[in-house]
């Protein structure tokens, strides 16, 4: 099994996933850069990290999309292969069409970077499998542009398929507008594709797994593709 | 232009005064032209050349076992075992941030970060101590929102996590904001880098954003007071990109794995001037530089605009003779413009040709070690000893202390600094263990047992009515909250903010400050690695409160053994490790309640050493669960911090027998060398033999435990409400536009 993390010029938590998946889970992974038009057979999970691509300039994730590297991510999933998204990924994600919605500006106005709450709404997916149902999530967001928003019947869409995974919660689990901290719709903070082998999330998993960190919530998340992935 | 004539008028305006065209002059051994004239006034400049300071600084201790590199340098660099270092510095960022808030911060950030990457080391920290106006002045919000969004986009693009600061506000600021930015970095011990111009033909490489006319005389204007009007001067502050910076910084750090890097510095201030004079001074050898080769974003520069711009994310490299290419290569992998555009030469001069004609040429040692050094004079302002004088007995007792906390810890200069810290991304890299909020940032180092603290500290109002003491206390004071960390001081950066050195009354604020801050040093044992000064601080003739911000750097040997000031425990005991003393000078309390600026106070060096030391042996001894240091408002503020932790609040009760103290004084006076801690009653022997030891004072206060937040006889009040108060301070300011009347 092996890991593969996006590197864009400007992202910033390439570095932080690697060291999760590398010194936390002792798992094999390789940095891929965005130039790349071949990536390795042996990869069987792609991570596009959290950062600033291309400065984000114009609008988060839209320059980035057109990497070269892009294509290749595409036919990766397409393979069936996996591929997660975290913050700048997620927003890289949406803008490439592998996953609905958009990420718009929060509704603060403002980036925000603190520890919230997310509930695992599904857990038979290859990301969640080893969370609990309900199980609420102590991680960190760290965004400007993280207020999430589909239409009404691609909501439904997605609620109906279960392709929502978190949503922002009180610490018990409540899903109310006060645990909403950026205003996405239905509080969804992270969702996966159709077909189950794409997902994006804004919160940061990879910041909250070691206890030295101030919890551990985050690797329930690696720990389940890693199994799934066997 | 370059054959235009140097008419008085042109003189005056590039700053230089008659005085210093005479010795440029006599230097040159003719008359300089344009181009020459401009290098000299950025180079001679006080904020490139420290004129008026370099005489002062070298009273520093600047040396120490764990020094690897001390200032003088892009940044100081100290050992921290392992094979290890930290680099380190804090700059300021005063005059643009003034004019233009966003990107005059933006600026500073991307400036302080390429000092630290410049010399091989990989940022992981920026900390921000940040000073603006009188609350009620229309202009404070606007610049405070300003120069928080400019530092957050820009760190948090480049991915650098902004990991703590200070914030004060005080009417001595109304004309000049200060921005201090530090940051630090973490390099292997045999890859550090300098900023060496070595090697006869070696190749001069330009890397980094092409160059522009933004920034022209950047220098010279923060060299200058403001008059009216100073935001005219807004041409004058450059541009950020942090995006380029972030390629930048990964370009540089994979260029110096090659071997082929001899030396690089950062395009500052006086941009490509200064990089390559000063580097060809360090190296005492010559540069030659084609301004046609500079990579440009503007067509029709001339030479004298091309040598002067301070375009940012720009680097000077000096490559090993064949190296060059491969540097290029790595450059062109980050998409980033480079060009070879001049060569190391041995005669010692900075030669600037366009094609093949020389548009300048000046011995490298006329711009650097021979610029001016000025003596200034200096006088102790009449104005000082009434300031010092306090009458307590016209002070009367508080009618109801619970009032007087809750104003203290809404008042902007105590209150939670939440609004702020939220908006920078604090967490990147992964490596934050002790988040904003807490005295002291801690960074774990990722391979290591161990892990850095960092502060920056500064009480302005102390140095006003001290300057001696007030640079004595801000040492102690960042000293203490690395202390109650749980670190042991390692090394410290200063960013001396005053006002026009061509004031006596100022030089001597300056001379008295550093003098404070000097035997601080030397009885700690903490060398002082990096810093930066930054005078002309005044506007109309009214200078900022003399403010020497402190950033120290702590280790910690085990990471697990870090402390943070929250309560952990109900039932735990609270405990003063320190002397309660009847002292009011300066304090925040006298100034939000009575209106106050006097007195000032004292610090006692013995004790405060023992406290600290006492401090360090319980959390070594793991036998405290929390310890908080006393500054703004005393220990009743200091208390109710403890109460609000990141996770819970806590409830606590304290007695206060002290009858021979006046109980505001007591509850609200700034005492120093005083740190509160808590344990449980069954390490109680243990923390008093600590302390007996250590010949310090230790008086258990009370209990942690219940919802309330009780002094007896004094005060009980809700702990949920100071705490919503505190937290809400400067969100309501910000958002509401006023002060929140409690």
């Amino acid at each position: 099994m092996k890991f593969g993390v996006v590197v864009f010029p400007g992202s910033n938590c390439d570095h932080d996933c690697h060291h999760v998946l590398k010194n936390v889970l002792s798992k094999d992974v390789t940095y891929i850069w965005h130039k790349t038009t071949a990536v390795d057979d042996d990869v069987d999970c792609l991570i596009l990290p959290g950062g600033f691509s291309y400065g984000d300039y114009l609008r988060t994730g839209a320059i980035a999309r057109f990497s070269p590297v892009m294509a290749e991510v595409e036919q990766f999933a397409k393979k069936g292969k996996y591929v997660m998204g975290i913050c700048n990924g997620f927003q890289i994600l949406c803008e490439a069409g592998l996953l609905p919605g958009v990420l718009m500006m929060n509704n603060s106005l403002k980036f925000i970077c603190k520890n919230v709450h997310i509930r695992v709404e599904n857990i038979h997916t290859p990301f969640t499998s080893k969370c609990r149902k309900g199980e609420v999530l102590k991680m960190p967001i760290a965004h400007k542009d993280g207020n999430y928003f589909v239409d009404e019947s691609t909501l439904k869409r997605l609620e109906d398929n279960g392709q929502v995974l978190f949503r922002y919660s009180t610490p018990d689990g409540d899903v109310s507008s006060k645990a909403n901290p950026n205003g996405s719709v239905a509080n969804i903070a992270g969702v996966v594709n159709a077909e189950g082998n794409v997902m994006g999330m804004m919160p940061h998993p990879e910041r909250v797994c070691e206890p030295i960190l101030g919890g551990t919530d985050g690797l329930g998340i690696f720990t389940s593709i890693v199994e799934f992935l066997g | 232009m370059e054959d235009m004539e140097t008419t008085p008028e042109l003189i005056e305006e590039h700053g230089i005064t008659e005085d210093e065209y005479q010795r440029i002059v006599e230097l040159l051994g003719r008359e300089p032209n344009l181009v020459e004239l401009g290098i000299f006034s950025v180079m001679w400049s006080e904020h490139c050349s420290y004129k008026s300071s370099r005489l002062h600084l070298g009273k520093f201790p600047t040396e120490g076992e764990r020094v690897i590199q001390g200032p003088g340098e892009n940044a100081g660099v100290v050992d921290i075992g392992d094979g290890l270092c930290v680099v380190f510095k804090i700059e300021s960022h005063n005059h643009p941030s003034f004019i233009e808030p966003y990107q005059g911060a933006a600026t500073g950030v991307g400036g302080i970060l390429r000092d630290i990457f410049t010399m091989g080391a990989r940022p992981i920290a920026l900390l921000d101590s940040l000073r603006f106006g009188s609350p009620d002045q229309k202009k404070t919000s606007y610049l405070l929102k300003g120069v928080v969004s400019g530092i957050a986009d820009y760190g948090n693009c480049v991915g650098i996590p902004t990991v703590g600061g200070e914030l004060y506000f005080h009417p001595s600021y109304n004309g000049n904001c200060l921005v201090n930015v530090m940051a630090l970095g973490i390099a292997k011990k045999e890859s550090i880098f300098r900023a060496l111009a070595e090697g006869v033909g070696n190749p001069v490489i330009y890397v980094g954003s092409p160059t522009g006319r933004d920034g022209i005389h950047g220098a010279t204007m923060a060299s200058d007071v403001f008059g009216e009007g100073g935001e005219e001067r807004r041409p004058t502050v450059q541009v950020g990109d942090p995006f380029t910076e972030k390629l930048l910084l990964e370009a540089c750090l994979e260029a110096f794995g090659t071997g082929c890097v001899v030396g690089v510095q950062d395009m500052g201030a006086a941009g490509l001037t200064s990089s390559s004079s000063e580097m060809a001074a360090r190296a005492n050898s010559g540069i030659e530089i084609d301004v046609e080769k500079v990579p440009r974003r503007e067509e029709g520069m001339t030479p004298y605009e091309v040598m002067l711009s301070e375009s940012q994310e720009r680097m000077l490299f000096v490559a090993r003779k064949g190296g060059e290419e491969r540097l290029l290569e790595i450059f062109r992998k980050w998409d980033l413009n480079a060009a070879i555009i001049g060569r190391v030469i041995e005669e010692q001069v900075m030669r600037i040709k366009e094609g093949d004609k020389v548009v300048a040429e000046i011995p490298v040692g006329a711009l650097t070690e021979d610029a001016p050094r000025y003596r200034r004079p200096s006088r102790r302002p009449t104005w000082q000893d009434d300031l010092n004088r306090l009458d307590t007995d016209g002070i009367p007792l508080p009618q109801d202390y619970a009032r007087v906390l809750e104003r203290l810890l809404s008042s902007l200069n105590i209150a939670s600094g939440e609004w702020i810290y939220t908006q920078y991304d604090h967490m990147v890299r992964t490596n934050t263990v002790v988040l904003p909020g807490g005295d002291a940032a801690v960074l774990r180092i990722k391979g290591t047992q161990k892990a850095v603290a960092l502060t920056v500290d500064c009480n302005p109002r102390y140095c006003y009515l001290d300057p001696y003491r007030g640079g004595l206390i801000a040492v102690f004071e960042a000293a203490r909250n690395l202390t109650v960390s749980g670190a042991t001081p390692i090394g410290l950066t200063d960013c001396l903010n005053f006002g026009s050195p061509e004031r006596e009354e100022v030089m001597w604020q300056f001379e008295k400050a550093i003098e404070g801050m000097r035997d601080a040093c030397c009885r700690l044992g903490v060398p002082v690695v990096s810093g930066n000064v930054s005078f002309y601080n005044e506007t109309g003739g009214v200078s900022v409160y003399p403010t020497p911000v402190v950033g120290m750097v702590g280790l910690i040997e085990d990471v697990e053994r870090c402390m943070t000031p929250w309560f952990k425990k109900d039932g735990d005991m609270v405990a003063l490790l320190g002397w309660h003393a009847e002292e009011f000078g300066g304090s925040e309390y006298l100034s939000v309640e009575h209106g106050l600026e006097r007195g000032m106070p004292e610090l006692d060096v013995d004790r405060e050493l023992r406290v600290q030391e006492a401090c360090r042996q319980c959390i070594m001894d793991g036998i405290i669960n929390a310890a908080h240091d006393t500054s703004e408002g005393g220990l009743a503020v200091a208390l109710a911090e403890m109460c609000f932790g990141p996770e819970r609040t806590f409830g606590v009760r304290i007695g206060l027998r002290k009858r021979d103290i006046r109980a505001d004084a007591l509850l609200f006076g700034e005492a120093q060398s005083r740190i509160l801690v808590s344990f449980s009653p069954e390490n109680g022997e243990k923390v008093a033999e600590v302390a007996e030891k250590r010949g310090v004072n230790l008086d258990v206060l009370g209990t942690v435990g219940g919802e309330r937040f009780v002094v007896d006889g004094l005060m009980d009040v809700e702990v949920e409400r100071l705490r919503s108060l505190w937290k809400g301070g400067l969100e309501g300011f910000i958002e509401g536009g006023k002060v929140k009347d409690v």
